[in-house]
Protein backbone atom coordinates (compact mmCIF):
# COMPACT_ATOMS: atom_id res chain seq x y z
CA UNK A 1 0.00 0.00 0.00
CA UNK A 2 1.29 3.67 -0.78
CA UNK A 3 2.31 5.35 2.17
CA UNK A 4 0.58 8.41 3.53
CA UNK A 5 3.07 10.69 2.23
CA UNK A 6 2.67 9.81 -1.62
CA UNK A 7 -1.59 9.61 -1.31
CA UNK A 8 -0.91 13.42 -0.18
CA UNK A 9 0.74 14.49 -3.48
CA UNK A 10 -1.17 12.58 -5.34
CA UNK A 11 -4.74 14.02 -4.04
CA UNK A 12 -2.92 17.63 -4.04
CA UNK A 13 -2.13 17.08 -8.19
CA UNK A 14 -5.87 15.72 -8.76
CA UNK A 15 -6.77 18.78 -6.96
CA UNK A 16 -4.81 20.91 -9.09
CA UNK A 17 -5.96 19.50 -12.19
CA UNK A 18 -9.61 19.63 -11.12
CA UNK A 19 -8.80 23.78 -10.33
CA UNK A 20 -8.13 23.88 -14.52
CA UNK A 21 -10.77 22.42 -15.68
CA UNK A 22 -13.45 23.80 -13.22
CA UNK A 23 -11.85 27.22 -14.64
CA UNK A 24 -11.88 26.10 -18.11
CA UNK A 25 -15.44 24.93 -17.31
CA UNK A 26 -16.22 28.79 -16.79
CA UNK A 27 -14.28 30.17 -19.29
CA UNK A 28 -16.02 28.12 -21.77
CA UNK A 29 -19.54 28.68 -20.46
CA UNK A 30 -19.05 32.22 -20.45
CA UNK A 31 -17.84 31.93 -23.99
CA UNK A 32 -20.60 29.90 -25.19
CA UNK A 33 -23.41 32.47 -24.93
CA UNK A 34 -21.17 34.81 -26.80
CA UNK A 35 -20.81 32.48 -29.27
CA UNK A 36 -24.19 31.81 -29.33
CA UNK A 37 -25.48 35.14 -29.78
CA UNK A 38 -23.27 35.75 -32.90
CA UNK A 39 -24.75 32.56 -33.77
CA UNK A 40 -27.72 34.51 -33.52
CA UNK A 41 -27.11 37.33 -34.98
CA UNK A 42 -25.93 35.71 -38.45
CA UNK A 43 -29.03 33.86 -38.60
CA UNK A 44 -31.25 36.08 -40.16
CA UNK A 45 -28.93 36.99 -43.39
CA UNK A 46 -28.56 33.32 -43.81
CA UNK A 47 -32.32 33.13 -43.62
CA UNK A 48 -33.22 35.60 -45.72
CA UNK A 49 -30.80 35.07 -48.95
CA UNK A 50 -32.11 31.54 -48.56
CA UNK A 51 -35.60 32.77 -49.19
CA UNK A 52 -34.24 35.10 -52.17
CA UNK A 53 -32.78 31.49 -53.78
CA UNK A 54 -35.99 29.75 -53.44
CA UNK A 55 -37.55 32.78 -54.94
CA UNK A 56 -34.62 32.80 -58.03
CA UNK A 57 -35.42 29.20 -58.59
CA UNK A 58 -39.67 30.18 -59.70
CA UNK A 59 -38.12 33.17 -62.06
CA UNK A 60 -38.29 32.33 -65.66
CA UNK A 61 -35.04 33.74 -65.99
CA UNK A 62 -33.37 33.10 -69.62
CA UNK A 63 -30.05 33.03 -67.60
CA UNK A 64 -29.22 29.93 -65.91
CA UNK A 65 -26.52 30.05 -63.24
CA UNK A 66 -23.73 27.26 -63.27
CA UNK A 67 -24.24 26.82 -59.22
CA UNK A 68 -27.74 26.27 -60.23
CA UNK A 69 -27.33 23.62 -62.61
CA UNK A 70 -27.26 20.13 -62.00
CA UNK A 71 -24.11 18.07 -63.46
CA UNK A 72 -24.46 14.33 -64.92
CA UNK A 73 -21.28 12.85 -64.32
CA UNK A 74 -19.44 13.79 -60.70
CA UNK A 75 -15.73 12.93 -61.11
CA UNK A 76 -15.08 14.90 -58.11
CA UNK A 77 -16.16 16.67 -54.86
CA UNK A 78 -15.10 19.69 -52.52
CA UNK A 79 -15.78 19.50 -49.19
CA UNK A 80 -15.34 22.48 -46.52
CA UNK A 81 -14.60 20.96 -43.66
CA UNK A 82 -14.85 23.11 -40.22
CA UNK A 83 -13.14 22.02 -36.98
CA UNK A 84 -11.84 24.04 -34.22
CA UNK A 85 -8.67 25.71 -33.61
CA UNK A 86 -8.05 24.12 -29.88
CA UNK A 87 -8.58 20.68 -28.71
CA UNK A 88 -10.08 19.49 -25.16
CA UNK A 89 -13.90 19.97 -26.28
CA UNK A 90 -14.96 16.07 -25.98
CA UNK A 91 -15.40 13.93 -29.18
CA UNK A 92 -16.84 17.28 -31.02
CA UNK A 93 -14.12 16.90 -33.84
CA UNK A 94 -13.22 13.46 -34.24
CA UNK A 95 -16.99 12.32 -34.34
CA UNK A 96 -17.21 15.57 -37.44
CA UNK A 97 -13.87 13.83 -38.92
CA UNK A 98 -14.82 9.90 -38.48
CA UNK A 99 -18.16 11.30 -40.36
CA UNK A 100 -16.16 12.94 -43.32
CA UNK A 101 -13.70 9.62 -43.58
CA UNK A 102 -16.78 7.26 -43.82
CA UNK A 103 -18.17 9.75 -46.70
CA UNK A 104 -14.78 9.66 -48.23
CA UNK A 105 -14.49 6.41 -48.58
CA UNK A 106 -18.29 6.11 -49.57
CA UNK A 107 -17.38 8.12 -52.31
CA UNK A 108 -14.29 6.72 -53.57
CA UNK A 109 -16.23 3.50 -53.49
CA UNK A 110 -17.90 5.04 -56.35
CA UNK A 111 -14.77 6.23 -57.55
CA UNK A 112 -15.61 9.96 -56.98
CA UNK A 113 -12.66 11.69 -55.62
CA UNK A 114 -12.38 14.40 -52.85
CA UNK A 115 -10.52 17.49 -52.36
CA UNK A 116 -10.52 19.15 -48.84
CA UNK A 117 -10.87 22.47 -47.61
CA UNK A 118 -9.70 22.47 -43.74
CA UNK A 119 -10.75 25.82 -41.49
CA UNK A 120 -8.91 25.03 -37.76
CA UNK A 121 -6.18 23.58 -36.86
CA UNK A 122 -7.27 20.38 -35.86
CA UNK A 123 -9.21 19.41 -39.23
CA UNK A 124 -5.97 20.55 -41.02
CA UNK A 125 -3.45 18.44 -38.47
CA UNK A 126 -5.95 15.55 -38.70
CA UNK A 127 -6.63 15.14 -42.71
CA UNK A 128 -3.07 16.11 -43.68
CA UNK A 129 -2.09 12.71 -42.86
CA UNK A 130 -4.99 10.82 -44.84
CA UNK A 131 -4.00 11.44 -48.24
CA UNK A 132 -6.78 13.81 -49.61
CA UNK A 133 -5.84 16.88 -51.14
CA UNK A 134 -6.26 19.28 -49.16
CA UNK A 135 -6.35 22.66 -51.24
CA UNK A 136 -7.12 25.57 -49.35
CA UNK A 137 -6.31 25.95 -45.30
CA UNK A 138 -7.83 28.52 -42.36
CA UNK A 139 -6.69 28.80 -39.52
CA UNK A 140 -6.50 30.58 -36.08
CA UNK A 141 -9.47 32.76 -36.67
CA UNK A 142 -10.48 33.03 -32.95
CA UNK A 143 -13.67 33.05 -31.00
CA UNK A 144 -14.98 36.29 -33.43
CA UNK A 145 -14.09 35.04 -36.91
CA UNK A 146 -14.71 37.68 -39.53
CA UNK A 147 -16.39 37.74 -43.13
CA UNK A 148 -13.19 38.91 -44.44
CA UNK A 149 -11.30 36.22 -43.36
CA UNK A 150 -13.67 33.44 -44.97
CA UNK A 151 -13.50 35.28 -48.53
CA UNK A 152 -10.10 33.60 -49.83
CA UNK A 153 -10.45 30.38 -48.72
CA UNK A 154 -14.07 30.05 -50.25
CA UNK A 155 -13.17 31.32 -53.44
CA UNK A 156 -10.23 28.91 -53.98
CA UNK A 157 -13.45 26.26 -54.18
CA UNK A 158 -15.36 28.39 -56.06
CA UNK A 159 -12.41 28.88 -58.47
CA UNK A 160 -12.49 24.98 -58.66
CA UNK A 161 -15.53 24.53 -59.08
CA UNK A 162 -15.83 27.47 -62.05
CA UNK A 163 -12.73 25.44 -63.99
CA UNK A 164 -14.06 22.26 -63.97
CA UNK A 165 -12.58 20.52 -61.25
CA UNK A 166 -15.03 19.31 -59.12
CA UNK A 167 -18.64 18.71 -59.71
CA UNK A 168 -19.97 19.39 -56.20
CA UNK A 169 -19.41 21.39 -52.95
CA UNK A 170 -20.15 20.46 -49.49
CA UNK A 171 -19.66 22.19 -46.18
CA UNK A 172 -18.89 20.14 -43.26
CA UNK A 173 -19.29 20.89 -39.74
CA UNK A 174 -21.24 20.56 -36.36
CA UNK A 175 -24.70 22.06 -35.59
CA UNK A 176 -25.98 23.21 -32.73
CA UNK A 177 -29.14 21.68 -31.72
CA UNK A 178 -28.51 22.65 -28.23
CA UNK A 179 -25.86 22.24 -25.37
CA UNK A 180 -26.12 18.88 -24.70
CA UNK A 181 -26.17 17.84 -28.49
CA UNK A 182 -23.83 18.57 -31.44
CA UNK A 183 -24.79 17.08 -34.64
CA UNK A 184 -22.34 16.33 -37.38
CA UNK A 185 -24.29 17.62 -40.53
CA UNK A 186 -23.20 17.55 -44.89
CA UNK A 187 -24.67 21.06 -46.68
CA UNK A 188 -24.62 20.42 -50.19
CA UNK A 189 -23.60 23.86 -51.30
CA UNK A 190 -23.32 23.54 -55.53
CA UNK A 191 -25.33 22.84 -57.44
CA UNK A 192 -28.19 24.25 -54.84
CA UNK A 193 -31.17 22.80 -53.52
CA UNK A 194 -33.83 25.57 -52.90
CA UNK A 195 -36.61 25.12 -50.39
CA UNK A 196 -40.11 25.32 -52.39
CA UNK A 197 -42.54 28.37 -51.78
CA UNK A 198 -46.03 28.73 -52.51
CA UNK A 199 -47.61 31.53 -54.77
CA UNK A 200 -44.84 31.99 -56.90
CA UNK A 201 -45.57 29.17 -59.86
CA UNK A 202 -46.75 31.99 -62.12
CA UNK A 203 -44.68 33.49 -65.12
CA UNK A 204 -42.32 35.91 -63.94
CA UNK A 205 -38.74 36.99 -63.49
CA UNK A 206 -36.77 39.58 -62.06
CA UNK A 207 -35.40 42.93 -63.15
CA UNK A 208 -31.58 42.19 -63.22
CA UNK A 209 -29.14 45.59 -63.00
CA UNK A 210 -26.71 45.34 -64.11
CA UNK A 211 -27.54 42.54 -65.85
CA UNK A 212 -28.52 39.01 -65.07
CA UNK A 213 -25.05 37.60 -65.00
CA UNK A 214 -23.54 39.46 -62.44
CA UNK A 215 -26.70 40.49 -60.18
CA UNK A 216 -27.04 36.50 -59.64
CA UNK A 217 -23.12 35.42 -59.08
CA UNK A 218 -23.03 38.42 -57.42
CA UNK A 219 -26.26 36.81 -55.17
CA UNK A 220 -25.34 33.20 -55.50
CA UNK A 221 -21.49 33.78 -54.48
CA UNK A 222 -22.91 35.76 -51.29
CA UNK A 223 -25.33 33.11 -50.28
CA UNK A 224 -22.32 29.95 -50.33
CA UNK A 225 -20.41 32.56 -48.18
CA UNK A 226 -23.21 33.09 -46.06
CA UNK A 227 -23.84 29.66 -45.53
CA UNK A 228 -20.24 29.20 -44.47
CA UNK A 229 -19.86 31.70 -42.37
CA UNK A 230 -23.07 30.79 -40.52
CA UNK A 231 -21.49 26.62 -40.30
CA UNK A 232 -18.43 28.68 -38.78
CA UNK A 233 -19.97 30.40 -36.12
CA UNK A 234 -22.46 27.62 -35.46
CA UNK A 235 -19.35 25.25 -34.77
CA UNK A 236 -17.86 27.58 -32.39
CA UNK A 237 -21.17 27.53 -30.22
CA UNK A 238 -20.69 23.83 -30.51
CA UNK A 239 -17.02 23.87 -29.54
CA UNK A 240 -17.98 26.18 -26.24
CA UNK A 241 -20.48 24.19 -25.05
CA UNK A 242 -18.45 20.67 -26.08
CA UNK A 243 -15.49 21.98 -23.99
CA UNK A 244 -17.98 22.92 -21.57
CA UNK A 245 -19.09 19.61 -20.79
CA UNK A 246 -16.07 18.11 -21.20
CA UNK A 247 -14.35 20.38 -19.01
CA UNK A 248 -17.42 19.44 -16.33
CA UNK A 249 -17.46 15.77 -16.52
CA UNK A 250 -13.09 15.95 -15.66
CA UNK A 251 -13.66 18.02 -12.72
CA UNK A 252 -16.76 15.62 -11.31
CA UNK A 253 -14.11 12.85 -12.09
CA UNK A 254 -11.38 14.59 -10.44
CA UNK A 255 -13.68 15.06 -7.65
CA UNK A 256 -14.43 11.36 -7.03
CA UNK A 257 -10.56 10.19 -7.48
CA UNK A 258 -9.54 13.09 -4.77
CA UNK A 259 -12.99 11.23 -2.05
CA UNK A 260 -11.68 7.85 -3.21
CA UNK A 261 -7.89 8.68 -2.53
CA UNK A 262 -9.11 10.65 0.81
CA UNK A 263 -10.23 7.14 2.29
CA UNK A 264 -7.61 5.48 0.99
CA UNK A 265 -5.30 7.91 3.02
CA UNK A 266 -7.38 7.72 6.00
CA UNK A 267 -6.95 3.82 6.35
CA UNK A 268 -3.42 3.91 5.99
CA UNK A 269 -3.09 6.63 8.32
CA UNK A 270 -5.28 4.35 10.74
CA UNK A 271 -3.42 1.02 10.33
CA UNK A 272 -0.43 2.82 10.84
CA UNK A 273 -1.72 4.26 14.67
CA UNK A 274 -2.88 1.01 15.30
CA UNK A 275 0.16 -0.78 14.45
CA UNK A 276 2.12 1.90 16.45
CA UNK A 277 -0.05 1.46 19.63
CA UNK A 278 0.09 -2.58 18.93
CA UNK A 279 4.11 -1.92 19.37
CA UNK A 280 3.99 0.41 22.47
CA UNK A 281 1.43 -2.48 23.96
CA UNK A 282 3.43 -5.17 22.68
CA UNK A 283 7.07 -3.00 24.26
CA UNK A 284 4.98 -2.31 27.51
CA UNK A 285 4.29 -6.34 28.50
CA UNK A 286 7.29 -7.20 27.45
CA UNK A 287 9.21 -4.64 30.10
CA UNK B 1 -51.55 53.43 -46.77
CA UNK B 2 -49.71 50.87 -48.39
CA UNK B 3 -46.16 49.80 -47.26
CA UNK B 4 -43.72 47.67 -47.94
CA UNK B 5 -41.88 45.48 -45.65
CA UNK B 6 -38.15 46.25 -45.33
CA UNK B 7 -35.48 44.32 -44.11
CA UNK B 8 -31.87 44.82 -43.69
CA UNK B 9 -28.78 42.53 -42.80
CA UNK B 10 -25.64 42.05 -42.92
CA UNK B 11 -24.03 38.71 -41.65
CA UNK B 12 -22.95 40.01 -38.31
CA UNK B 13 -26.56 41.25 -37.45
CA UNK B 14 -29.88 42.52 -38.50
CA UNK B 15 -29.88 46.15 -39.16
CA UNK B 16 -33.26 47.02 -39.90
CA UNK B 17 -36.60 45.40 -40.40
CA UNK B 18 -39.99 46.91 -40.28
CA UNK B 19 -42.54 48.44 -42.74
CA UNK B 20 -41.71 51.55 -44.99
CA UNK B 21 -43.42 53.73 -47.16
CA UNK B 22 -40.54 53.64 -49.44
CA UNK B 23 -37.08 52.62 -49.25
CA UNK B 24 -34.14 54.49 -51.93
CA UNK B 25 -30.97 52.41 -52.47
CA UNK B 26 -27.84 52.76 -54.08
CA UNK B 27 -28.37 50.16 -57.07
CA UNK B 28 -25.29 50.10 -59.56
CA UNK B 29 -26.85 51.76 -62.03
CA UNK B 30 -27.77 54.92 -59.92
CA UNK B 31 -30.26 55.27 -56.72
CA UNK B 32 -33.79 53.77 -57.34
CA UNK B 33 -36.77 53.99 -55.12
CA UNK B 34 -39.00 51.66 -54.13
CA UNK B 35 -42.53 51.98 -53.30
CA UNK B 36 -44.88 49.13 -52.56
CA UNK B 37 -46.31 46.66 -54.84
CA UNK B 38 -42.96 47.35 -57.54
CA UNK B 39 -42.25 44.50 -60.02
CA UNK B 40 -39.52 42.17 -58.77
CA UNK B 41 -36.06 43.14 -59.06
CA UNK B 42 -32.34 42.05 -58.31
CA UNK B 43 -30.07 44.43 -58.50
CA UNK B 44 -26.02 44.57 -57.18
CA UNK B 45 -25.82 47.64 -54.35
CA UNK B 46 -22.87 50.33 -54.63
CA UNK B 47 -21.73 51.35 -51.45
CA UNK B 48 -23.90 53.99 -50.35
CA UNK B 49 -27.04 55.52 -48.58
CA UNK B 50 -29.84 53.30 -47.81
CA UNK B 51 -32.57 55.65 -47.34
CA UNK B 52 -35.87 54.03 -45.57
CA UNK B 53 -38.82 56.37 -45.64
CA UNK B 54 -41.05 55.33 -42.86
CA UNK B 55 -44.65 56.64 -40.93
CA UNK B 56 -42.22 57.97 -38.42
CA UNK B 57 -39.24 59.21 -40.15
CA UNK B 58 -36.43 58.67 -42.51
CA UNK B 59 -34.10 56.31 -41.33
CA UNK B 60 -30.64 56.30 -42.96
CA UNK B 61 -28.30 52.99 -42.81
CA UNK B 62 -24.60 53.33 -44.76
CA UNK B 63 -23.90 50.05 -46.80
CA UNK B 64 -20.48 49.27 -48.31
CA UNK B 65 -22.10 47.54 -51.41
CA UNK B 66 -24.07 44.26 -51.26
CA UNK B 67 -27.51 43.28 -53.20
CA UNK B 68 -31.19 44.27 -53.10
CA UNK B 69 -33.73 41.95 -53.91
CA UNK B 70 -37.37 43.36 -54.43
CA UNK B 71 -40.99 41.56 -54.35
CA UNK B 72 -43.92 43.32 -54.49
CA UNK B 73 -44.47 43.08 -50.77
CA UNK B 74 -41.01 42.63 -49.27
CA UNK B 75 -37.58 44.63 -49.94
CA UNK B 76 -34.33 42.54 -48.57
CA UNK B 77 -31.05 44.21 -48.66
CA UNK B 78 -27.95 42.28 -48.23
CA UNK B 79 -25.57 44.97 -46.56
CA UNK B 80 -21.70 43.33 -47.14
CA UNK B 81 -19.44 43.40 -44.52
CA UNK B 82 -16.24 42.56 -46.38
CA UNK B 83 -14.51 45.23 -48.49
CA UNK B 84 -14.45 43.47 -51.87
CA UNK B 85 -11.77 43.99 -54.90
CA UNK B 86 -11.21 41.41 -57.57
CA UNK B 87 -7.49 41.64 -57.02
CA UNK B 88 -8.11 41.52 -52.94
CA UNK B 89 -9.71 38.08 -53.13
CA UNK B 90 -6.88 36.95 -55.64
CA UNK B 91 -4.55 37.69 -52.94
CA UNK B 92 -6.50 36.18 -50.24
CA UNK B 93 -7.12 32.88 -52.07
CA UNK B 94 -3.78 32.76 -53.15
CA UNK B 95 -3.10 32.79 -49.40
CA UNK B 96 -5.35 30.00 -48.44
CA UNK B 97 -3.76 28.27 -51.13
CA UNK B 98 -0.09 28.78 -49.98
CA UNK B 99 -1.45 27.43 -46.50
CA UNK B 100 -2.58 24.49 -47.68
CA UNK B 101 0.81 23.25 -49.57
CA UNK B 102 2.74 24.08 -46.39
CA UNK B 103 0.32 21.91 -44.85
CA UNK B 104 0.94 19.50 -46.56
CA UNK B 105 4.67 20.23 -47.13
CA UNK B 106 5.74 20.14 -43.19
CA UNK B 107 4.82 16.72 -42.10
CA UNK B 108 6.10 17.96 -38.61
CA UNK B 109 2.63 18.66 -36.93
CA UNK B 110 2.00 17.94 -32.86
CA UNK B 111 0.35 14.33 -34.69
CA UNK B 112 3.35 13.24 -36.45
CA UNK B 113 5.53 14.43 -33.95
CA UNK B 114 3.61 11.79 -31.48
CA UNK B 115 3.50 8.93 -34.06
CA UNK B 116 7.31 8.83 -34.62
CA UNK B 117 7.85 9.46 -30.87
CA UNK B 118 6.07 6.01 -31.00
CA UNK B 119 8.07 4.90 -33.85
CA UNK B 120 11.48 5.40 -31.96
CA UNK B 121 10.14 3.60 -28.88
CA UNK B 122 9.65 0.76 -30.87
CA UNK B 123 12.46 0.48 -32.51
CA UNK B 124 14.53 1.16 -29.45
CA UNK B 125 12.99 -1.74 -27.61
CA UNK B 126 13.42 -3.95 -30.67
CA UNK B 127 16.88 -3.03 -30.61
CA UNK B 128 17.44 -3.88 -26.47
CA UNK B 129 15.55 -7.28 -27.65
CA UNK B 130 17.97 -8.00 -30.18
CA UNK B 131 20.99 -7.25 -27.97
CA UNK B 132 19.79 -9.08 -25.06
CA UNK B 133 19.12 -12.18 -27.19
CA UNK B 134 22.46 -12.29 -29.18
CA UNK B 135 24.46 -12.08 -25.00
CA UNK B 136 22.06 -14.94 -24.18
CA UNK B 137 23.97 -16.37 -27.20
CA UNK B 138 27.26 -15.49 -26.77
CA UNK B 139 26.64 -16.57 -23.19
CA UNK B 140 25.42 -20.07 -23.98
Amino acid sequence: MASGKEIRTQISSIKNTQKITSAMEMVAASKMKKAQDRMMASRPYSEKIARVISHLTYAHSEFKHSYMQDVEKTERVGMIVISSDRGLCGGLNTNLFRKVLKEVSDLKAQGVEVELCTIGKKATSFFKNSGLKIVSVLTDLGDTPHFNDLLGTIKVMLDSYDEGNIQKLFVVHNVFVNTMTQKPTFNQLIPMKAEEVDGLDHHWDYIYEPDAEDALSALLVRYIEALIYQGLVENIACEQSSRMIAMKSATDNAGEMVKELELVYNKARQAAITQEISEIVGGAAAV
Amino acid sequence: MATIHVDIVSTEESLYSGEAKCVFAPASRGEIGVYPRHTALLSTLKPGEVRVETEQGEESIYVSGGIIEVQPEVVTIFSDTAIRAHDLDEARALEAKQRAEEAMANATGDQEIGATQAALAEAMAQLQMISKMRGKKIKG
